[in-house]
């Protein structure tokens, strides 16, 4: 092995001996470079521009060429509706659906696991026995893969699982969980929050570690009480943390689509339809392939992200500058 | 387990437990059985033969039917106990049973044929694994091709990601050249366009390039990342300069000076990187689902979720499938847990 990764080098080496003979030692950063920044162009910035290209044009086709050029048309589909409020009303139902789930969703999840992530990090903070068993047992699910979370939580909810069977010991009906719109989308929510609070817990963690003790001890002297000192000087000192927790878990909720999908495939109905599931399934998995309509709704959705990435990066610059 | 509990209820300050601490422990608890119990749940539940798994309601372990060996029949026979009548309380196999009645056979007397009416016995079970559930996967299902899709996909995407973007990094790091803040903003840009919202354009590229059902079209696209190339590039600032000038002072090349002084020394963020890439390409569903469509390229986590979609399939096979997919994650995470944890908390995931 050590032998096959040496002669790769060493054969790589001979061009870019050369190439450093013919650039000099400043240039030669260029050649370094070369690898990362072709796959970003083809594979991050041409998309970009493609993708408003696509959501200019219509037709089913895939090729550039073959598409015609419709203007703003997509977006108007897309906008096109009697009542915003009342997704029946709209030429693409679908998509206010997805949007005003996706709308819920976020609120839902986001606050819910910002709140529990934020308790189980104070508790794992304190005073605590086998505090990094407890850690992984949070953190662990963060690892597993989406579509083995949803069958987990699949196998557990079904007609004849585990959680119908501990009501049916408390003398409940037996619920087939996932066929009733509400109650799938609270367990997807659900789902989500159990799949990824551990990561954001491990950051508050982190946070809630990097407060210097003396600043408790000092209140301590003061007497001062502990729901006090939490409110006065954990909470003020964890709130960077806090806002780039949020806005993580916003950027992720509204990209919510693997585990969800693997786990109702986005029903019954349209219940736990979200935003990218819509463009997944508008561009890739309907025929005819819309593509033109997938685009203009990636295009939306990515004002969303690039305004929310904008923020967190304003917020953890010092982190990115070198 | 009065150690154990001495253990728990010790404090490290003075006195008794406050209420808090019960309040903080019971939490914990809490929140181990809903984090690891349904694991623990579907892993118990993969042993289950398909009959077992139907029963209503489950139980904690794998039961099986007993089966017996009687003098005189070439199979062994479904073990019951007579539970009333002339021979109450005897263990017999069943021999067939006619509408309402069974027939059943006692080991001591293999000739002696008695009909019991089928209320009257009860079967004897014990703890059996379906061990065949997971034998299955290789008879039946292409599970190996999958596997090999899988780790053929993480392995090469692995290796070319920690070439490619340590390259950059040690380029972004180590050298002063006009131009490399307008990359280095470049490349925070790309931070803002995830994958999933250029699905449709990445998708006519990819099939340009006639990488559309092939690995190849799930490896190369998510090969360079911000994240790794920021997170290589802080742990390469912090090494001297002077080492590099010493190096070019013994003629060394600058390709050399990468791989055998900056590579090594940078040893500890790239494994961080390399445990974070190898996670995120196993367990990637989106782009995969996007790319390949023949079933024969398919890799772990899209074979599971077609699976679950068919009829065909029976859910004894389906979470032996699941177990076996979290496995490799399972042995990553306990063995490197400590690096995944840095890893991922300066990293921000993904």
């Amino acid at each position: 092995m050590t032998a096959l990764v040496n002669a790769i080098m060493n054969i790589i080496e001979i061009p870019m001996r050369f190439a450093q003979k013919r650039l000099g030692l400043r240039r030669i950063a260029w050649v370094f470079l070369l690898p990362n920044l072709v796959l970003f162009g083809i594979f991050a910035f041409l998309p970009v521009v493609l993708n408003v290209i696509y959501s200019l044009t219509g037709t089913d086709q895939v090729m550039l060429s073959d598409r015609t050029f419709v203007g703003v048309d997509n977006f108007t589909t897309l906008a096109t509706c009697a009542n915003h409020l009342d997704p029946n009303t709209c030429t693409q139902d679908l998509f206010w659906r997805a949007i005003y789930n996706s709308l819920w969703f976020v609120t839902l999840q986001v606050g819910f696991m910002v709140g529990l992530s934020l308790v189980t990090a104070i508790i794992l903070n304190g005073k605590i026995r086998a505090r990094g068993f407890f850690r992984s047992v949070f953190f662990f699910p963060v690892l597993l893969s989406p579509v083995v979370v949803a069958l987990i939580w699949k196998w557990i909810l079904q007609r004849e699982g585990l959680l119908n069977a501990g009501m049916d010991a408390f003398g409940l009906t037996p619920f087939n969980w996932l066929l009733d719109r509400n109650w799938a989308f609270i367990w997807s929510i659900f789902l989500s929050i159990w799949a990824h609070m551990g990561f954001y817990t491990l950051i508050l963690l982190a946070g809630l570690q990097a407060i210097p003790r003396d600043v408790y001890d000092a209140a301590l002297m003061d007497a001062a009480a502990p729901f006090r000192m939490f409110r006065r000087i954990t909470l003020p000192l964890l709130m960077p943390t806090m806002i780039v927790v949020l806005l993580l878990a916003l950027i992720k909720g509204v990209q919510t689509f693997d585990e969800v999908y693997a786990f109702t495939g986005g029903g019954p109905g349209s219940a736990t339809t979200f935003i990218i599931q819509y463009i997944y399934e508008t561009g890739f998995a309907g025929t005819p392939r819309l593509f033109g309509l997938a685009a203009a709704a990636s295009i939306l959705l990515a004002v969303v992200l690039i305004g929310l990435t904008l923020i967190q990066l304003s917020v953890t610059r010092n982190k990115v500058d070198g | 387990m009065g150690k154990l509990f001495t253990f728990l209820t010790r404090t490290r300050g003075v006195g008794r437990l406050h209420w808090t601490d019960w309040a903080s422990y019971a939490y914990l608890l809490f929140g181990v059985v809903i984090m690891f119990g349904p694991v623990l749940w579907l892993l118990l539940s993969s042993f289950k033969s398909e009959a077992e798994l139907q029963r209503f309601p489950p139980t904690l372990l794998p039961y099986a039917q007993e089966m017996i060996s009687i003098d005189g029949y070439d199979k062994p026979l479904p073990l019951f106990e007579i539970t009333s009548g002339e021979f109450a309380g005897a263990r017999a196999g069943q021999v067939r049973r006619i509408g309402l009645v069974s027939q059943l056979v006692r080991p001591e007397a293999p000739k002696d044929i008695i009909k019991v009416p089928i209320a009257d016995r009860k079967p004897i079970e014990g703890i059996n694994f379906a061990f065949e559930n997971y034998g299955d996967l290789f008879k039946r299902f292409d599970f190996l091709r999958y596997l090999w899709n899988s780790v053929f996909i993480t392995t090469m995407a692995t290796l070319i990601m920690l070439l490619v973007n340590s390259m950059a990094a040690f380029a972004l790091s180590k050298y002063h050249f006009r131009g490399r803040s307008t990359v280095l903003a470049l490349i925070v840009g790309t931070l803002m366009v995830p994958q999933t919202v250029v699905l449709v354009p990445l998708f006519l590229i990819t099939r340009e390039l006639g990488m559309l059902n092939s690995l190849w079209g799930v490896i190369i696209p998510g090969a360079a990342t911000p994240t790794g190339v920021f997170l290589l590039r802080q742990y390469m600032l912090t090494i001297p300069d002077e080492i590099l000038d010493a190096a070019r002072m013994d003629k060394a090349s600058e390709w050399k000076i990468f791989w055998r002084i900056i590579l090594p020394l940078s040893a500890p963020a790239i494994a961080v990187l390399a445990i974070l890439a190898i996670m995120w390409r196993w367990n990637d569903f989106l782009w995969p689902l996007i790319v390949l469509s023949q079933n024969d390229k398919f890799t772990l986590q899209l074979a599971l979720n077609s699976f679950q979609g068919q009829l065909t399939t029976q859910w004894s096979n389906l979470l032996a499938m699941t177990v076996l997919v979290l496995v490799p994650i399972a042995i990553v995470f306990t063995f490197l847990q400590k690096y995944i944890a840095t890893g991922i908390a300066s990293t921000g995931g993904k």
